[in-house]
């Protein structure tokens, strides 16, 4: 059966969708990461849907759900390098994605990443280290 | 009477074949009093034309005088072949309309002519003459203001791809300056150029100066929300700039919730968050001070 390929790297995930999405794969995809994050107790995840064409609503709330289960798994979620036309068709179809966060391509998508998991550890034990 | 009226016509059609040169002349003399226009127009060509329009007219005539018929395909289009010329040379309506409905006297002469002896005839042929002619002076009119409509549609389109300009106003910082009014087709052409040059560019910051916006109403403001959604979702930020004090209260009388979006009062407040945002600051050298060390 056709999967996504999960990717590890340190302490984030790198997910890069080269396929179009088709209903059951998105489903797969959500277990695999899901069962990943838990197990890699990674602290983000990166969707790279760059070569992604087509989009419908729900493989837009596929995204949305993706990101909210990482957020409750501990791990930020980034999704990076939408195209400008599935970009349109998402909001032409009032999906916003509200509370995903978004990067042009995967290296600012990796800035953000560090960035805030930077911000967590300082939040963490900024007081004992300064 | 179905006969008669065959008879008829092939009499329209007889008498216009008959009587085509002193038609023609009279036709002409007619339209060189008020609607010719020697200075769109050469006497030749519109001689050749009306020339054309008779030999049409006669042949269509021989089945029938309903300008709707098949017969009278070749007429009609020849008619809105000259009323889509006359458009684009710059004739009025009434000037256009004129080529046809100036045929009147002369053909109706003629007819006076053909039938001396029998006014029932003649009534009768004037009338279907009459309701002809009526019908093929509203049908070049009505192409008339076809090809008139289709210059303006043309002209739409020129006016949407020239009036959405993006421009790079620093490394990573896009700015839309749009002036008009938005509708729909317009803001989708923008949203579309926007996005386009925001994966070209690959910036994160994307300005859209709403200084030469007329008016923002509900449309306009969910038209510009779905925008900037879209840019976020590619992973830019928006800034909505040039804002003005009526648009401001427009957009809160009107509920509209633009509270996720940061909205600036000019293109420079914008332009300097943005660079805020970009990681860029600015350093102004003091002048007395270079002078000093000058």
């Amino acid at each position: 059966m056709e999967r996504i390929p999960i990717l590890r790297m340190g302490e984030y995930l790198l997910v890069t969708i080269q396929v179009d999405m088709h209903d059951r794969l998105a489903m797969t995809l959500q277990d695999d990461l899901t069962n990943r994050i838990s197990e890699t107790s990674a602290k983000g995840v990166l969707i790279d849907i760059s070569s992604l064409e087509i989009v419908d609503s729900f493989i837009g709330r596929m995204l949305g759900n993706i990101a909210s289960m990482s957020r409750v798994l501990d791990a930020d979620t980034v999704v990076v390098g939408m195209r400008p036309a599935v970009a349109i068709t998402l909001v032409e179809l009032g999906m916003s994605l509200t509370g995903v966060r978004t990067a042009l391509n995967v290296d600012a998508g990796m800035d953000l990443l560090r960035n805030s998991l930077d911000a967590r550890k300082d939040a963490l034990y900024g007081s004992r280290i300064h | 009477m179905a006969t008669s009226t065959v008879n008829q016509n092939a009499t329209l059609a007889s008498i216009i074949q008959q009587r085509r040169e002193a038609i023609l002349a009279e036709w002409l003399r007619e339209m060189s009093g008020a609607t010719r226009r020697s200075d769109l127009m050469k006497e030749s060509e519109l001689q050749a034309q009306c020339g054309q329009f008779l030999d049409l007219l006669a042949r269509a005539s021989e089945t029938g005088t309903n300008a709707q018929t098949a017969a009278y395909e070749p007429l009609r289009e020849m008619l809105m072949d000259t009323s889509h010329v006359r458009a684009q040379k710059g004739f009025t309506p009434r000037e256009t309309a004129m080529f046809v409905f100036s045929i009147k006297r002369p053909l109706f002469t003629a007819i006076r002519e053909a039938h001396s002896k029998d006014a029932v005839a003649m009534a009768e042929q004037m009338w279907s003459m009459t309701e002809l002619l009526d019908s093929l002076g509203l049908y070049t009119t009505e192409a008339y203001l076809k090809s008139r409509e289709e210059v303006i549609r043309r002209q739409q389109e020129d006016m949407l791809e020239l009036s959405t300009p993006v421009v790079k106003l620093w490394e990573g910082i896009l700015a839309l300056p749009l002036i008009g009014t938005l509708d729909s087709a317009r803001t989708q052409i923008v949203m579309e150029s926007l996005l386009e040059a925001i994966v070209q560019t690959n910036s994160r910051v994307a300005i859209i100066d709403i200084t030469g916006v007329p008016t923002v109403d509900t449309v306009v403001a969910q038209h510009l929300l779905k925008t900037v959604t879209a840019a976020r979702l590619m992973g830019a930020d928006c800034i909505i700039s040039g804002v003005r004090p009526q648009i401001a209260q427009t957009i809160v009388h009107l509920g509209i919730n633009l509270l996720d979006v940061t909205t600036k009062a000019t293109l420079s407040d914008a332009f300097g968050l943005a660079m805020q945002r970009a990681g860029f600051s600015f350093v102004r050298s003091d002048k007395k001070e270079s002078k000093r060390d000058n």
